[in-house]
């Protein structure tokens, strides 16, 4: 019988020849993510030991990160006191894959383990980040786990109860039109299928759209899937997935040769035709409360961001760059851009994108997460409005429960940072656009 | 029977449990004074006005969002019972794994002040007279309630793989 990406995944982490939704499986770990809830993980991993008589060791220091992203540098001296204890474990612990708050290889966690070639297809990736679905856009099966999961994970190397997730796939037909890109396209699909329509499943991505669709893109589509309640997003491996691996991770050749069998049993088959896509706008407070940018068109925002690990990428700065460029955003709005990782920085330098967003009165911040989960930099004042490149929009997330967040694309971002108000950017003349040779 | 604090629509996410401003604060024992921390619950519970085993009853998808554990540990702390008519992955299986007490009952319906028993298979609402149908959890999560959470079953397991391998 068939199996899906994730089934076959599974089925080898497990030693397994097939496997079947609703399974309980203890499959075997290829990478053990988080971030600065690692003082957490490591409170609850030396719990687990206590008793035992055993000395705490990790069952691989290899093949654990640990990444600073969320409060980076620290927003208080709690976070400084547990960062500092992260750095002792690691050092102890011999943790190998350690990205600290520094200008040459930090950054967002899920944009550091894709590009340093930490995540390759067919791993089995666990972070403590509801985020870590992002890694399906590489082949892996990638899921968020609670802190205590991780330190059991740190402690026997296997996830204890992976319940086989059901898959439905979703093939995505057509070419995406200007000034619409893979922010639109996962907006669009969580608005049809809601914040829990794909709840305990994946959503393993197929069709034209997602071939064509280089891994930036196809990061921010599986990094939104959680959106949709998924346990994860997929996308089986192509030329692409090698392209990126090869150029940014130095990744010689293919790994594995993984694909869903031709008659693999999904739960549900969702179509979705973007040629004739608009840019689409999440409306507060909710995720799935999905509109096209017309029904948004004038709507007053008084800060808007670009960047987190959905839109921080090269291409989302840069199309902002252009769109910005030579121009003035509105005394009205404060422009936050926040680049993904110091890698993408440093290319945002060089291309000149950074200079024209600071140029247009743009402030550029330093890679992390930012005001996205409204603990550190950017929060929003009583009654204010922030149009953000972000994932979330609930009530309180960027850290006060009387303001309110939309979502977007950096297009939409960066054409309503120049008039204050949402805006559809293929209303916006840009000459420059046309005949980039990098584009197609 | 324990008496309905709080009800709740479909998606409260982690960020309405657990706001992200609080998360630098981590361990189970200094969590539950955020619990809710945007609600007028959060007094309530802060002021000891809400016995263990009260319960919160919530509708589809409850927990959705972050993986973030103190949401769990931060109601845990106060021993709330969560009843919803379904649950987000994460948030649920961190509530099997540090032991927070929750009840998957899909028609569940109940105002806050309502009597409420839940039973093997079922929630009874006593206020109201009606019985509404549990969905039961699967044996390998009952597994870990059944061993005191996951820190002890994972215990458990790292003992029993030292003696094999020794």
């Amino acid at each position: 019988m068939g199996m899906t990406m994730v089934e076959k995944i599974l089925a080898r982490a497990s030693d397994r020849k097939q496997v079947f939704p609703g399974e309980v499986l203890e499959p075997r770990v290829d990478l053990a993510m988080s971030h600065e809830n690692s003082a957490l993980v490591i409170n609850q991993f030396l719990e687990i030991f206590k008793g035992t008589g055993l000395e705490p060791k990790v069952w691989d220091p290899s093949r654990i990160a640990i990444i600073f992203d969320h409060r980076v540098p620290a927003e208080s001296a709690k976070t400084a006191t547990n960062q500092k204890k992260i750095r002792q474990f690691v050092r102890q612990q011999g943790i190998q894959k350690f990205h600290d708050i520094r200008g040459d290889e930090g950054g967002i966690c899920h944009q550091v383990l894709a590009e340093s070639g930490y995540v390759l297809p067919g791993y089995v990736v666990v972070g403590t980040d509801s985020h870590t679905t992002t890694h399906g856009a590489l082949g892996a099966f990638a899921f968020g786990v609670g802190a205590t999961e991780m330190a059991s994970v740190w402690t026997l190397g296997r996830v204890l109860n992976v319940e086989v997730p059901a898959t439905i796939k979703v093939n995505l037909r057509g070419k995406i039109p200007p000034f619409v890109g893979a922010k639109d396209v996962i907006l669009a699909l969580i608005g049809q299928i809601s914040a829990q329509g794909a709840n305990f499943k994946v959503l393993e991505f197929h069709g034209d759209t997602i071939r064509r669709l280089p891994t930036s893109g196809r990061l921010t589509l599986c990094n939104m899937a959680i959106e949709a309640g998924a346990t994860s997003g997929i996308i089986p491996p192509d030329e692409e997935t090698w392209r990126y691996l090869r150029t940014e991770c130095g990744l010689t050749e293919p790994n594995i040769d993984l694909f869903p069998d031709p008659d693999a049993t999904y739960a549900e088959v969702v179509e979705l035709d973007v040629s004739t896509l608009t840019p689409m706008v999440a409306f507060p407070h909710a995720v799935d409360n999905v509109k096209p940018v017309e029904e948004a068109y004038g709507i007053p925002v008084d800060q808007i961001m670009i960047g987190s690990c959905t839109n921080g990428r090269l291409d989302d700065i840069e199309i902002a760059a252009r769109i910005l460029r030579g121009k003035k955003i509105a005394r009205t709005v404060r422009l936050l851009v926040f680049p993904a990782s110091y890698r993408i920085y440093h290319q945002a330098l060089d291309k000149g994108y950074i200079k024209d967003l600071l140029e247009a009165g743009a402030v550029v911040m330093n890679p992390g997460c930012g005001p996205c989960l409204g603990v550190h930099e950017g929060v929003l004042g009583d009654g204010e409005v922030c149009l953000s490149t972000t994932n979330r929009n609930f009530k309180g997330r960027m850290g006060n429960p009387n303001a309110e967040v939309y979502l977007c694309s950096p297009a939409v971002a960066a054409a309503s940072a120049l008039s204050g108000v949402i805006t559809d950017p293929r209303q916006i003349e840009l000459p420059l656009i046309e005949n980039n040779p990098e584009e197609d | 029977m324990a008496k309905v604090v709080l009800t709740l629509g479909d998606d409260i996410s982690t960020d309405h449990i657990y706001p992200g401003r609080y998360m630098a604060t981590v361990l189970p024992a200094e969590t539950p004074q955020y619990a809710f921390a945007d609600y007028p619950l959060n007094k309530k519970l802060n002021s000891g006005q809400i016995p263990p085993e009260s319960i919160i009853v919530a509708g589809e998808n409850f927990g959705c969002g972050s993986s973030r554990e103190q949401a769990v540990s931060a109601l845990k702390g106060w021993e709330l019972v969560i009843i919803a008519r379904s649950f987000a992955r994460i948030f649920f299986q961190n509530a099997v794994n540090l032991g927070l007490k929750v009840v998957i009952c899909p028609t569940i319906e109940a105002e806050e002040g309502d009597q409420l028993e839940v039973t093997e298979d079922a929630v009874i609402n006593h206020s109201k007279g009606k019985r509404f149908p549990i969905i039961p959890l699967p044996a390998a999560r009952k597994a870990i309630i059944d061993a005191g959470g996951l820190i002890a079953y994972t215990r458990q397991r790292l003992l029993a793989e030292r003696k094999i391998s020794s």
